[in-house]
């Protein structure tokens, strides 16, 4: 009885706001005005957080690995463009509510396809997946404009009132309230009983499962939520840019997105948005080194990040944060509770 | 018919081809249980020195072919020695993330290097043009594929079945720890054949210049085309990826031929649902892992 109630109360504890939860938000806010000649990659940043933190919803929280995550990225996008060019739903929220719905269903259809099977095949069929919706992209070019993209996405105001600048501030308020409300869903599903299970079962399938939870049914249901949340940000990048091309669809999106959440950190829904912002940064100052070939330092990074070992950078990175703050706490210090590994 | 023989012919070339890029990789994946989504840039590297050799320095193809073989099992076993060896037994993520960085490095890298034109190895007079075969023209050069790479195959069956070398692989293959209790050096046997599967790709990439085109995204463009090979393939037998390979090779074409608006279409839809159906590989035994 007493241990059950220190497991509730740690995870009440857990799921309380922190000081320094609250000052990256408020930093967040504070980057409208901090930045205002950067909102163009502030959004960019904004909407890649959005689709790291789907990730990290499966990868951080379930031990879903996948290297196709942009096929929901990208039927958000197209559903978004589409919808804008053919006037079906004008209003930006609403088609964004119907983009991520669509990659949704996507997400709940093929979730059967991935909970099956080792992690490798997990990892293939999600390529697959992503590869298979390319190619139909680029096969129904008269629907979605092949090669070339969708043309004339043009996006009406935001409920009718905030219409998109020239400089994209508008743009970049709508993606950071975006990204913050499905933050707080996102926050509230994994504190909830539904998001301990899911760690129970990355943590050990066999025995979740002994314990009485339906590790299936729990699967398919955060994978169909992770791909809502990125059918969102694919939909947000495409009213932000007015831009939806086949690249959407691309390996090379996926894989940077493992990347962006590697940089971060799973588990703890913050390491996508930081990785985001560290991402676009490192972007940023490499293509300003060698324009064309950015990507080989992305690469350089992705094979140092994992020759040190993932927990050894963290340990590196986090050490003197952990160190202050212990400072800090010494008085009343108490023993700190891990939740296992992240994989 | 005539159309019907070429396709088949074409078809075969082909799967012979991608069998030869992708045995490796079958053999990286099925003895360690390593994700190496990097295979495709040993066979990039093949293919590019051959190209250098051949173009610029003039040697003959028939010698720049087993050079690029060479110098691919040499980076192979380099590159097994100081990085791959180290990642063995982590977590699949942790591998995928190594070889796609690896992947990005080797692309951007060629691009630099070489310029991100589709490259052409100039080849010897004898292989351009056709031969009537049984009254049906054929291309030379995809015979000669057929040829070498047929070859190449029975010597991997004879090596696999007759040496001590083959039973000791397929001893680790099916099981590492009963293999090494016996006293077989499976780090070794695993650097040795992670060296000739990454020569056999750079092989593969200097025989596949001509037909699949050689440009610095040839690592990210075939990968999928690996992938599938191993996981329809199975990874246990060399039968398995030898019969996925042709059947892949057979039906792109084929695909390409008949229903071109499908493009590849066809072939990842085919991959997953036997992904789904028999999560071993068509043709593979169920592994006691």
């Amino acid at each position: 009885m007493t241990a059950e109630r220190t497991v509730g109360d740690l995870a009440l504890a857990r799921a309380r706001w922190g000081w320094t939860e609250i000052a990256f938000w408020l930093f967040a806010v504070a980057s409208i005005f901090l930045f205002s000649d950067r909102y163009l990659i502030l959004t960019e940043m904004a909407w890649l957080g959005l689709f790291a933190l789907s990730l990290d919803l499966i990868l951080g929280y379930a031990g879903i690995v996948s290297l196709g995550h942009a096929a929901f990225f990208g039927v958000g996008a197209y559903s978004a463009g589409l919808l804008a060019v053919h006037g079906i739903i004008k209003e930006p929220v609403l088609a964004l509510l119907v983009a991520g719905l669509a990659a949704m269903v996507l997400g709940f259809v093929t979730s059967f396809l991935v909970i099956r099977g080792s992690e490798l095949s997990q990892l293939m069929v999600t390529l697959g997946i992503a590869l298979l919706l390319r190619e139909l992209a680029n096969k129904f070019s008269n629907i979605t404009g092949g090669f070339d993209g969708l043309q004339g996405i043009s996006i009406d105001p935001i409920l009718g009132l905030f219409a998109f600048d020239l400089y994209g501030k508008t743009g970049y308020i709508y993606c950071l309230v975006v990204l913050f409300v499905l933050f707080l869903l996102a926050r509230r599903i994994v504190n909830s009983p539904f998001g301990l299970s899911l760690r129970a079962i990355r943590n050990n399938p066999l025995r979740a499962a002994a314990i009485g939870i339906p590790v299936n049914r729990r699967l398919i249901a955060i994978y169909t939520i992770s791909a809502f949340y990125a059918g969102i940000a694919g939909a947000l990048f495409t009213q932000t840019t007015a831009l939806a091309s086949l690249d959407v669809f691309s390996f090379e999106r996926s894989a940077d997105l493992l990347l962006v959440l590697v940089i971060g950190g799973t588990g703890y829904l913050y390491g996508g948005l930081i990785g985001a912002v560290v991402f676009r940064i490192l972007q940023d100052v490499f293509s300003s080194w060698t324009p064309q070939f950015w990507q080989f330092w992305i690469g350089l990074v992705l094979v140092l990040i994992v020759l040190i070992g993932r927990d050894r950078m963290y340990r590196g990175v986090l050490w003197l944060p952990r160190y202050l703050f212990q400072l800090f706490r010494k008085a009343h210090a108490k023993p700190a509770v891990s939740d296992g590994g992240a994989p | 018919m005539t159309s019907l023989f070429t396709i088949l012919f074409d078809g075969v070339a082909y799967g012979m081809l991608l069998f030869v890029l992708a045995c490796g990789l079958a053999v990286t994946l099925g003895l360690m249980n390593f994700v190496n989504l990097a295979h495709g840039a040993f066979a990039m590297a093949g293919g590019y020195i051959c190209a250098v050799l051949v173009n610029n320095s003039g040697v003959p193809f028939f010698v720049a072919l087993p050079i690029a073989f060479v110098a691919s099992a040499l980076i192979g076993l380099v590159m097994e020695q100081s990085l791959y060896k180290h990642l063995y037994h982590r977590s699949p993520l942790d591998q995928v993330l190594f070889t796609i960085g690896l992947v990005f490095m080797s692309v951007t890298a060629v691009d630099y290097i070489m310029g991100s034109s589709q490259i052409f190895i100039h080849l010897p007079d004898v292989l351009q043009g056709q031969v009537n075969l049984f009254g049906i023209g054929v291309g030379r050069y995809r015979l000669m594929i057929i040829v070498i790479c047929g070859l190449l195959t029975l010597g991997l069956q004879l090596i696999l079945a007759k040496t001590r070398f083959g039973s000791r692989l397929r001893a680790a293959v099916d099981d590492p720890r009963a293999a090494s209790g016996l006293g077989i050096n499976v780090p070794q046997v695993f650097a040795l054949t992670f060296a000739f599967g990454s020569g056999l790709a750079g092989l593969g990439g200097a025989l596949g210049a001509e037909v699949l085109g050689l440009d610095p995204y040839f690592p990210l463009k075939f990968m999928i085309y690996f992938l599938i090979v191993v996981t329809v393939g199975g990874s246990s037998t060399i039968t398995g990826p030898f019969l996925a390979s042709l059947l892949l090779g057979i039906a792109d074409v084929a695909g390409k031929y008949y229903v071109p608006k499908l493009g590849a279409f066809v072939i990842y839809t085919v991959m997953i649902v036997i992904l789904i159906w028999k999560p071993n590989g068509l043709f593979g035994r169920t592994a006691a892992r």
